[in-house]
């Protein structure tokens, strides 16, 4: 599924990424955990093919396609989906129909037939149901005025309409109340499939405790530093960062 | 031969993305360009005026020539040569008297206004929408005239309004916009040459959208129009125009005056959607629209609503504006305004609260493209005895690439302590962040832009009627193409 191999990247004019290989199989999920600023977003915005993130060196394969020479746009279509650790605000943009739109780019690329209006709300009333969720939000603009909480909340929500067969969760774990977490966590385990990979970035082991990971990896100093099963998670809990360097 | 060759290249490229810029070959009676009082005198016995509009004409072509040329602001426009322009060119199938069938029409009239997607054949009109036809200096047809005439609602071209309700145009013509008001209008009230009249009787809800087509074709020909809406007590009416030209790499010289008055409890809506050609990507040619739109709230409770999508024009320079005499009387302006390329608008609303309780609310979206400029301009004045006048004003400038500017010129004057006056003005670049956010979702660039501009003008959108939104909103898409890069 996702192949990453000695990965050099420069977030702005900063080198972050400093050799990071990291090999995702198809159904696999895989927590990375790390310090702050140790560049787990700039992994995430780089296999996003977000442009403030440039890489130097190394490669992506995703599906057999070189990954870093595709379009952002393109990423998403043949199935990359990231969930912002700070989701964007779009003013007088109805979220249904944002959402109606990417979900048409993504098919038009894909050479599929539009949906129209009346199949995508049947389709996102079923959405809504599997991913025990409310319609409450989407007839508002694109994450105007959500709370935090919301925010992430309506990044699963694309998520599950998309069905990206490769999630990468940024943080989206972070502000939420324990409710919150159940219906993120419920959503993602909705989501789980053979052929869907999730690449899950958290602070917490307590996400980890609702979607159990197969690998946790630690990402530190622009690297993967140490990976190892959900035990990983709960040491780093306890004895933070520190003790990786020694 | 070189030129020829370079210009045909330009339009090719141009022609991509003004889709309105054909030109309809007609044989055509236009005056040589010049400005005299034998102008002034020709155009009036062309449309076999009566004398007290002669008179008029005359009183305001000697004030105009008196008035000094405007001062642009923030506008830079080269020097326009009154004399080379010519005042009057009519279709000869239209001839401007002649009742008119719209079966007596030339046809080739009316393929330019099917291509345009303005059908005036009866099979094909637009369900609900009344249009009035103004092609150069005339109207070549009003649609649903009898329909509307049933239920006592005047909907006719300027010049067939002076012949068969000369009391009402005598009445009102000038009252809004006096002839002197300033350099435009002046020209306009001296020379005008067609445009639309409506009236609205007492009581009357007008049952259905009125509509007035602008189209010039004609080579250095200005188009002067004249428009007077009218509504009586009680009554409403909703009202829209819409405007193209072909493309010249000439500039061309449009300078309307629209009159609104709105009698007690009445309601005016009237919509513009201006696309006039705006000149091509290296500023060359286009339209000067020059137009002087204004609405008297004369009676208590009216209501004057003016809403404009205006992507079109070199350079726009317009202030819808009302004056709220009534008591309780409310204003209204929406506005998006989109400038690309080397297009110049300076345009926004004045707002005149004299009588008691008179609200307005003003909400302007400005767009600015390319190497554009774009200019909100807007005055709320309260006189004294306007007791708690309010007004809300929002000015949003959204900018797209880093060559162009835009510009918020609010001003207030208020004379009466117990007004409120509040005013929010954000200015912002579409941000990478919320372009991202759509591209990480797999929508390309161009739908992404599109999107976020089309959020941007909601609030101005919904105000338009349904079909018009949607006519709106394609053409800030097609005005948007090359916008990134
Ligand atoms: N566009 C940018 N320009 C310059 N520096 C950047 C940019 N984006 C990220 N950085 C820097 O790169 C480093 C890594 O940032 P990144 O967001 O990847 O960290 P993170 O591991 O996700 O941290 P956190 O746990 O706080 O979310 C930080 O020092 C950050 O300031
Ligand atoms: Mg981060």
């Amino acid at each position: 599924m996702l192949k990453v191999d000695n990965v050099f990247a420069k977030a702005g004019e900063k080198e972050i990424l400093k050799g990071l290989s990291l090999t995702v199989k198809p159904g696999e999920v895989h927590a990375i955990m790390g310090p702050n600023g140790s560049g787990k977003s700039t992994f995430g915005n780089l296999l996003a093919g977000m442009p403030y993130v440039t890489p130097q060196s190394g490669s992506v394969e995703y599906m057999g396609k070189d990954l870093l020479s595709l379009e952002p746009a393109e990423r998403a279509a043949e199935g990359v989906f990231l969930a912002f650790q700070y989701p964007v605000e779009i003013p007088g943009v109805n979220n249904m129909y944002f959402l109606r739109t990417a979900l048409n780019a993504q098919r038009k690329y894909r050479g599929e037939e539009p949906m129209d209006s009346a199949q995508f709300l049947r389709m996102v009333k079923q959405k809504i149901k599997d991913l025990n969720m409310r319609d409450d939000l989407l007839k508002r603009p694109v994450n105007v005025g959500f709370s935090g909480g919301e925010k992430k909340r309506n990044e699963v929500f694309q998520m599950g309409v998309l069905e990206p067969k490769l999630a990468i969760l940024d943080e989206t774990d972070s502000g939420l109340d324990i409710d919150a977490l159940k219906i993120v966590a419920d959503g993602v385990n909705h989501l789980r499939s053979p052929d869907r990979s999730f690449i899950i970035i958290t602070h917490y082991q307590r996400l980890l405790d609702y979607i159990k990971p197969d690998y946790v990896h630690v990402l530190a100093d622009g690297k993967i530093a140490k990976t190892g099963d959900k035990s990983l998670a709960f040491e780093l809990e306890e004895q933070g960062y520190g003790w990786l360097n020694k | 031969m070189q030129v020829v060759e370079e210009n045909k290249v330009v339009k090719d490229r141009a022609k991509q993305v003004y889709k309105e810029g054909f030109v309809t070959d007609i044989e055509a009676f236009t005056i040589p360009p010049g400005l005299d009082e034998d102008t002034i005198r020709l155009i009036s016995s062309k449309k076999d005026e009566p004398a007290w509009l002669l008179d008029y004409r005359l009183d305001a072509f000697r004030k105009w020539q008196k008035m000094p040329t405007p001062n642009w602001a923030k506008l830079k426009i080269p020097e326009i040569d009154f004399q080379a322009i010519s005042y009057y060119s009519s279709p000869h199938a239209a001839n401007a008297n002649a009742p008119k069938s719209l079966d007596e029409v030339d046809p080739k009239l009316l393929e330019t206004y099917d291509k345009l997607g303005v059908p005036l054949h009866e099979r094909e009109r637009l369900a609900g929408v009344a249009v009035d036809a103004v092609f150069d200096s005339v109207s070549v047809g009003t649609t649903f005239k009898a329909e509307l005439e049933k239920v006592g609602v005047i909907f006719s071209s300027f010049s067939e309004a002076v012949h068969d309700h000369p009391e009402l145009i005598q009445k009102y013509l000038g009252t809004v916009v006096p002839a002197q008001d300033n350099y435009f209008a002046a020209l306009n009230a001296a020379v005008f040459s067609d445009g639309s009249f409506v009236y609205i009787p007492k009581g009357v809800r007008c049952p259905m959208e009125l509509s007035t087509y602008f189209r010039i074709n004609a080579i250095n020909t200005g188009q002067f129009e004249r428009t007077l809406i009218v509504a009586e007590d009680g009554a409403s009416v909703s009202y829209l125009e819409g405007c193209t030209a072909p493309m010249r790499d000439e500039n061309q010289l449009h300078a309307a005056v629209v009159e609104l008055i709105a009698m007690d409890d009445a309601k005016i809506k009237y919509s513009t959607v201006q696309n006039w050609y705006p000149g091509d990507e290296d500023g060359k040619g286009g339209i000067y629209n020059f137009v002087t739109k204004r609405g008297n709230c004369q009676g208590k409770n009216s209501k004057i609503s003016w809403t404009q999508v205006e992507t079109g024009s070199a350079i726009t320079w317009k202030y819808p504006s009302c004056i709220l005499r009534g008591d309780n009387s409310s204003g209204e302006f929406y506005s998006v305004a989109l400038t690309n390329n080397h297009q110049q608008a300076d345009t926004g609303t004045k707002m005149i609260h004299l009588g008691k309780n008179t609200k307005s609310t003003v909400i302007s979206k400005g767009i600015s493209v390319g190497k554009s400029q774009n200019a909100y301009r807007g005055l709320v004045r309260v006189a004294k005895k306007a007791d708690n006048a309010r007004n809300f004003t929002q000015c949003d400038s959204l900018l797209i690439g880093k060559s162009c500017a835009a510009h918020t010129f609010p001003y207030t004057e208020s004379a009466n302590m117990t007004a409120k006056l509040e005013h929010e003005a954000t200015t912002s670049k579409i941000s990478e962040d919320q372009l991202n956010y759509c591209l990480q979702r797999g929508i390309t660039e161009e739908d992404a832009i599109s999107l976020i501009v089309d959020g941007f003008c909601k609030q101005v959108f919904k105000e338009l009627p349904m079909e018009f939104a949607v006519e709106a909103k394609a053409l800030l898409d097609i005005s948007l193409e090359g916008a990134i890069g």
